[in-house]
């Protein structure tokens, strides 16, 4: 028994804790990432924004997700009742268990797996499954199309996120993300590889069914896509689930290409200032990773503001005819100039 | 194998449709996400407005327009006062008549901001919407400020219009003309040069000319595809004659041009008013003819025949000599006709209303035919619907 709780209750207890300690935070964030997104919007539209529910509006979001889940949860006639339930949930689970792989601060990760990078890329394809699975449960015409749409979007935009994930990859020689921030001492990986930097976010934004190609929930032609017939705490879960998959892709960005809790003032340009060390010490990284995180955050939601909807067969010439070939190349050039200057990393 | 029949998809897009602007239904035939036919169902607004009219005397009619096209109310009614003044041979002072086009170029602006931002927010969007909306939440306030109404004005009437400006009226309306320009450049900036909003318009639901005649499409809709057909121009009313302004045309008929015409179009309405504003006369602003205009309320208290005349005009009304007449103005949204028929009573024997709208809207299934479905929003934006006119 005692061996029981050693080897087994103790380290499950410890790994629950440290799974509750991601989990609360990033719901928190979450539901502020949902007020934070609602703000830039109306500021950029000249409104208020949220400003009723506690002070400046702070509380819009815990009162608009205990609305939702003191109400009915309404299922169609014609759906199947299990997939239709189902879906949401596992949009919302699949969102959540990637952060386990995030690094947070050096050593600040649930899980420090050595093929983390291959882990993300895998949970965060399948949240198309929770698209599908909804679309077609609900039975209904406008949900049935917008998962289509959604389903191939998707599965286009992730083939070129690999390959970006791929020249990131020859760069840092690693599949481990805390590897990868570390790789990018000195020098962020955006500078070296800037175009593929703005493939990836740009896919990052269609990976993610945000604007401008937030077309499975276009509101204009299928009214909401595949969420048309979700109610009450369902609805919430894909709400939430479509958030946390934004924060995802934002702290992906950060740590692919933005040096994830690496200091953004320790560098030659600054760090001749005096103190500036002492700051850089004094600063804990995981700071630095939620205000880039949120930064890109900030720009998702100013994209969302400005521009119009890309049609369908514009988003999937898109992302086959551009690019797919500009994310080959660029793996091809990355691997070339790598090997031709003999700058592979671990060429042991 | 066997042989399978093929069958497609079909969607029914609205009444209760976000991008339907109001309530219109669209059988849609879909084959994958290509529409093979489009079915538009009209009448769920059906008020009966023309059958009422002819129950109303020619003043009480005049409400009734505004509830046509009620994004533009105040054009409508100056149609309708046209066609009666046409009937009683009465002429209205130069004021009134200036007010009248400084009020339908307001009422033009207005009706422009919102299609030109509903469009956009249907190509998704959302921004330009709440920046348009601000401006024409400044034009209801004038028109408030004029007749007491924001958006049901009954302000032209038959004669002249209800009362006479206020004088520093004048001037906030000129203020406006100055910050205006820069809103709209704004929703420019942020819509003509956008390389989505142009992927999402060129080429979309192209008609040429000679199409648009057939259709029956006029205004904006008609010079988009550069046929420079303007009322204003081609058969002056009311003064327009000494305006000047020119008339955008569009060259290649698709939702873009549409959308770039009715852009110009507003630029060209604030030239209008602010020539409208500078050369604004003295004088009364309705027919001085008082079995047509009631008398103003001081003179009531002192003329026992203003008296008279006050309780005749809004007990029994005015009788119209007998005779048919149309005319037709250039609303914002195209040719708005009325077709009046008096037979010599104080109300009208028939009263037909052509709509823009609805010449518009039957050539839907010919303008989406072959396009994608993201594409029916952007079409039926760039053709400028409004129910109220389109059902009557």
């Amino acid at each position: 028994m005692a061996e029981f709780i050693d080897i087994y209750l103790l380290p499950g207890l410890w790994i629950l804790g440290k799974v509750l300690l991601i989990v609360v935070p990033l719901l928190l964030a979450v539901a502020y990432a949902i007020y934070f997104d609602r703000k830039i919007w109306a500021a950029i539209q000249l409104r208020r924004g949220p400003n009723v529910v506690g002070p400046w509006g702070l509380l819009q979001s815990f009162a608009d997700g205990l609305k939702l889940l003191l109400k009915e949860t309404i299922v169609p006639s014609g759906a199947n009742k299990g997939v239709f339930i189902i879906a949401p949930v596992l949009m919302f689970v699949v969102a959540f268990v990637a952060w386990a792989v995030i690094p947070f601060d050096d050593g600040l990760v649930l899980s420090n797996l050595n093929v983390g990078v291959l882990y993300l890329f895998a949970i965060s394809s399948l949240g198309v499954y929770g698209i599908i699975m909804s679309g077609w449960a609900s039975n209904s015409r406008y949900a049935f199309l917008g998962a289509m749409r959604s389903a191939a979007q998707m599965v286009s935009y992730e083939v070129s996120i690999g390959f970006v994930i791929v020249t990131v990859l020859l760069c840092v020689g690693s599949l481990n993300l805390s590897d990868v921030v570390m790789a990018q001492e000195g020098l962020w990986f955006f500078i070296p590889l800037f175009p593929v930097f703005i493939i990836f976010f740009i896919s990052a934004l269609a990976e993610t069914n945000r604007a401008p190609f937030d077309l499975p929930e276009a509101e204009a032609e299928l009214v909401a896509g595949y969420q048309v017939e979700y109610s009450s705490l369902t609805f919430a879960l894909f709400w939430l689930g479509e958030y946390t998959a934004v924060l995802l892709m934002c702290a992906m960005t950060t740590t692919l290409f933005f040096g994830g809790w690496l200091s953004p003032f320790d560098n030659f340009l600054f760090n001749w200032i005096p103190g500036m060390e002492a700051f850089n010490a004094f600063m804990p990284g995981l700071v630095w990773f939620l205000l880039k995180t949120f930064f890109f955050f900030f720009v998702f939601s100013w994209i969302k503001a400005s521009v119009p909807r890309y049609r369908y067969d514009q988003l999937m010439r898109l992302g086959w005819k551009v690019f797919l070939p500009l994310s080959l190349v660029a793996v091809i050039v990355t691997a070339g100039v790598l090997v031709a200057f003999d700058m592979l990393p671990n060429a042991s | 194998m066997a042989e399978v029949q093929l069958k497609n998809y079909n969607l029914n897009v609205g009444p209760q449709h976000p991008a339907t602007h109001g309530v219109l239904r669209l059988i849609t035939e879909l084959d994958g996400e290509i529409v093979v036919r489009i079915d538009p169902h009209i009448g769920l607004l059906h008020r009966g407005t023309e059958k009422l009219i002819e129950h109303k005397t020619y003043l009480q009619a005049v409400p009734y327009f505004d509830r046509l096209d009620y994004v533009s109310p105040i054009n409508q009614e100056h149609a309708f006062a046209l066609a009666v003044e046409k009937l009683l041979d009465c002429e209205v002072p130069d004021r009134g008549k200036m007010i009248r086009i400084l009020y339908s170029e307001m009422g033009r602006i207005s009706s422009h901001l919102m299609n030109l931002t509903t469009h956009a927010m249907d190509v998704g969007a959302m921004t330009p919407i709440l920046w348009g909306f601000e401006e024409r939440e400044k034009l209801m306030v004038f028109r408030e400020r004029a007749s007491g109404a924001r958006m049901h004005a009954c302000y032209i009437r038959p004669g002249g219009v209800h009362q006479d400006l206020p004088p520093e009226l004048l001037t906030d309306i000129w203020e406006w003309t100055e910050t205006f320009p820069e809103v709209l450049e704004d929703i420019g900036t942020m819509l003509i040069g956008n390389r989505i909003f142009k992927q999402r318009c060129v080429d979309i639901g192209v008609i040429t000319g000679d199409e648009a005649i057939d259709w029956g499409f006029t205004g904006p809709c008609l010079r988009g595809s550069d046929i420079a057909w303007d009322l204003r121009k081609s058969q002056p009313y009311d003064g327009y004659e000494k305006m000047d302004f020119d008339v955008p045309v569009g060259k290649h008929g698709d939702c873009y041009a549409r959308f770039i015409v009715r852009f110009e179009e507003i630029k060209q309405s604030i030239r209008m008013i602010r020539q409208c504003l500078n050369e604004m006369p003295a004088g009364p602003v309705s027919s001085m003819d008082r079995k047509i205009v009631p008398p103003p309320r001081a003179e009531m208290k002192q003329s026992m025949e203003a008296l008279i005349q006050h309780f005749k005009l809004y007990t029994e009304g005015y009788k119209v000599p007998e005779g048919e007449v149309y005319v037709a103005i250039e609303a914002p949204k195209g040719e708005f006709g009325v077709y009046l028929v008096s037979d010599g009573s104080n109300k009208p024997y028939r009263c037909k209303i052509r709509a823009p709208g609805f010449a518009h809207l039957q050539a839907m299934d010919f303008l989406t035919k072959g396009h994608m479905l993201a594409d029916i929003p952007a079409i039926l934006g760039s053709i400028d619907i409004v129910f109220g006119e389109v059902d009557r």
